[in-house]
């Protein structure tokens, strides 16, 4: 007749975005040698010195092994089962304006309440976020860019990366891989090697860029790797807003999501970088889901602050760490993260925050929420080289366990190189109780909604650093995630 | 009609039997008094009207408005009108207490196909409760009962009362940790509360309360029955001979 915590966990969950759009594709046979590194570089019409730098990345990999490290368990990947590159053929000239993009798509992104018709954005119509900017990316290509006449006025750049490499091939040659290298890690080289699409963006001195930018991932088709690459440059003074969303079919078989995103913050700039990341988990079995091992890293000059926000409820394995650099004297990073694993997802996410300037600051605030049979783990490094004086930073790691089967770990690693530094780091672990569970359900409200209403509250240090819009967004997305939760 | 009949209730807690055959009935507009020594089951009758997990209705039946309660949920039982005064508050971290209250009195419209109320009515409507309290308006923007003392968090159920305006009004121990000013304060408002229509079944160990709130029933509770019963004056009787002589 009534409710424990434990008997509303573990029941499956809808995931909306489950679906898969029957389009015609060219998709490469699986597979990973040096001719695809080749074939993906050729499709692109990319210039010889980034074909190297492919291959070189390439060689890399080849010689390094997969991280052991994190607290996620899954048989080894076999790279030689992967579809390295698809493409809708439809799309198979590039970038399209709107009025040229395969109905199949569209139909595909109105079904994801994401507007590509700036029209429709800007009334107010389908789930409009009406001052955002989207970049579209459709399991290896990018299928349309919205608001770029209007960013253009600004001077603001925002169009996928293949695209930039042609118009902006400088900047790219400089910065790509100056925050990440190839070498950086497993995944990093193996996205330096094959990397397929993702955004561009550079805002100008001293441009407060006028829209949010957004870039809209959704893998399509079966047994194929996304491996997006973003690149922003905030140039001096500058000040941009980015998100991230990311979906993909309900598959039995895993796929791999291995991004690498870099950001570059100059002299008294400003990113501000959300993710809300929605993958596809798995069942409630733990059948299926993807893989998101990413790399996301910034670096920030003198007086200049980036601030990474996530929101990460999809995906069967997160393997995830958006870091600061702050070279920069007087810098500042920060990272607000809601993490949720249910059933049987397993997360390993956190930040690195690398002081080496003087009077660097960062925040570090981790909510953890694991329900179900999940394990969900914080794993952060604070760093204060000897360089850093006067650097402080504020760490607060919290997590929120639903049920008896889940697990919550905390890794806090700090590394203090100087004596004038100050490292604080707070934790707590804390469950939804019967007796607050009981106390709302005495209230008249059903154990669903007071559950997402426990965990909402539980989040709210980081839903405040959200973009308005989203804010809402991501609230809601916790409750169709807690959906398998809660029944 | 009788607001609440409980028949021959027998209730277990972990195969432990703690309430044995226990009858009440509250009509409209009746404050009944459960008094008994610790132990008694007492706070088991509250939480098991509430529908509390974890108790077993072995035998016997609850009634609310002649409607059978013992299968409904405890947000069902809420809905059908049945209001419990916490002893122990839980915190909800990150709620606010005001966010918590529109959730409950949404709740609490929807199941019963009534319109959700205005939210500029709704805060007029609670910050004029606060007030009548005692509490500071700034108590509503904080999370519910976090880092609230002993008194506010009383204070707080007796708000909640007063804005849910609930048939049935179960008050555990209210009056428990309250110093004399605040349980004048928690006395007005229940008596504000009080009206023909509704019933109220107050929980206490102390005669003290009920020189406030003026019961038109006694019962003394032990060893999970009722085992007297009466008016106001027994509770006065109770105050100079202890349970003793009726255990």
């Amino acid at each position: 007749m009534s409710h424990s915590v434990n008997e509303l966990v573990g029941r499956n969950a809808d995931y909306a975005a489950g679906f898969v759009t029957h389009t015609e594709a060219e998709t490469l046979a699986p597979g990973l040698d040096e001719s695809v590194v080749r074939f993906i570089s050729a499709k692109k019409n990319e210039p010889a010195w980034l074909t190297q730098w492919r291959l070189q990345s390439f060689e890399y990999w080849q010689s390094m092994q997969a991280p052991k490290w994190a607290h996620v368990q899954f048989p080894p990947l076999k790279f030689d089962d992967i579809s390295y590159y698809s493409a809708p053929k439809s799309q198979a000239d590039g970038p399209k304006s709107l009025d040229e993009v395969d109905p199949e798509l569209l139909r595909t992104y109105e079904k994801l309440g994401i507007p590509l018709h700036e029209q429709e954005a800007l009334a107010g119509v389908v789930n409009a976020k009406p001052n955002v900017a989207i970049d579209v990316v459709f399991d290896s290509v990018s299928i349309t860019t919205t608001f770029k006449a209007k960013l253009a006025e600004a001077g603001v750049i925002f169009c996928p990366i293949s695209e930039a490499v042609h118009s902006h091939g400088d900047l790219i040659k400089r910065y790509l891989g100056s925050v990440v290298p190839q070498r950086d890690n497993f995944y990093a080289a193996l996205n330096s090697a094959v990397f397929s699409d993702g955004s561009f963006v550079y805002i100008p001195k001293g441009v407060r860029c006028p829209m949010e930018l957004s870039t809209y991932f959704r893998i399509n088709e079966r047994n194929t790797g996304q491996f997006e690459r973003t690149l922003i440059i905030a140039d001096e003074g500058s000040h941009v807003s980015y998100l991230e969303g990311c979906t993909a079919p309900m598959r039995d078989e895993n796929q791999l999501h291995a991004a690498v995103v870099e950001l570059i913050a100059m002299d008294d700039a400003e990113i501000k970088y959300s993710t809300v990341q929605n993958w596809y988990p798995g069942d409630v079995n733990g059948k299926g889901g993807i893989y998101n091992f990413v790399t996301k890293r910034g670096i920030c000059k003198h007086r200049a602050k980036i601030s990474w926000t996530q929101v990460e409820t999809g995906s069967a394995i997160t393997w995830k760490y958006p870091s600061v650099v702050l070279r920069g004297d007087d810098s500042v990073g920060e990272f607000y993260s809601v993490a949720l694993t249910n059933n049987l997802q397993q997360a390993d996410t956190g930040t690195k925050m690398i002081h080496l300037g003087k009077n660097t600051k960062s925040t570090i605030i981790s909510k953890g929420i694991s329900t179900g049979r999940s394990q969900n783990t914080y794993r952060g490094l604070v760093r204060m080289s000897p360089t850093a004086t006067n650097a402080r930073n504020f760490t607060q790691c919290d997590s929120l366990l639903i049920g008896d089967s889940c697990g919550a770990h905390t890794f806090p690693y700090i590394e203090n190189g100087n004596s004038t530094s100050i490292v604080e780091h707070e934790a707590s672990t804390s469950k939804v109780s019967d007796d607050q569970l009981f106390a709302c359900q005495q209230r008249g409200i059903d154990p669903e909604k007071a559950v997402s209403m426990i965990v909402n509250g539980f989040c709210k240090d980081v839903f405040r650093e959200l973009p308005m819009e989203f804010a809402v967004e991501a609230g809601k997305l916790l409750e169709v995630s807690l959906e398998g939760a809660v029944g | 009609m009788t607001l609440l009949e409980v028949k021959d209730l027998s209730v277990s807690v972990a195969d432990n039997a703690i309430l044995k055959g226990l009858n009440l009935v509250v009509n409209p507009g009746e404050v009944h008094a459960i008094m008994g020594p610790n132990g008694s089951g007492k706070s088991t009758l509250a939480n098991v009207l509430a529908g509390k997990p974890d108790y077993q209705v072995t035998s016997g039946s609850i009634w609310l408005n002649d409607s059978n309660i013992e299968d409904l949920e405890p947000h069902e039982r809420a809905h059908a009108g049945i209001f419990l005064a916490f002893q122990y508050p839980v915190e909800v971290p990150g709620v606010s207490n005001m966010e918590f209250l529109k959730a409950s009195l949404d709740c609490l419209a929807k199941a019963r196909d009534e319109p959700q109320p205005n939210a500029g009515a709704f805060l007029k409507r609670v910050r004029k409760i606060a007030q009548t309290l005692d509490l500071n308006p700034e108590f509503l923007k904080r999370g519910v009962n976090e880092g609230f003392s002993g008194g506010e968090k009383k204070r707080n159920e007796i708000l909640q009362l007063l804005l849910l305006e609930p048939q049935l009004a179960v008050l555990d121990e209210t009056d428990s940790g309250l110093d004399i000013d605040a349980l004048q304060v928690v006395a007005q408002g229940v008596n504000s509360y009080r009206n023909e229509n509704n019933g109220v079944v107050l929980i206490t160990h102390y005669q003290r309360l009920l020189e406030y709130i003026v019961p038109d029933y006694v019962h003394v509770l032990a060893d999970g029955k009722i085992v007297q019963s009466g008016d106001k004056g027994l509770a006065q009787e109770l105050e100079k001979k202890g349970y003793a002589w009726l255990t």
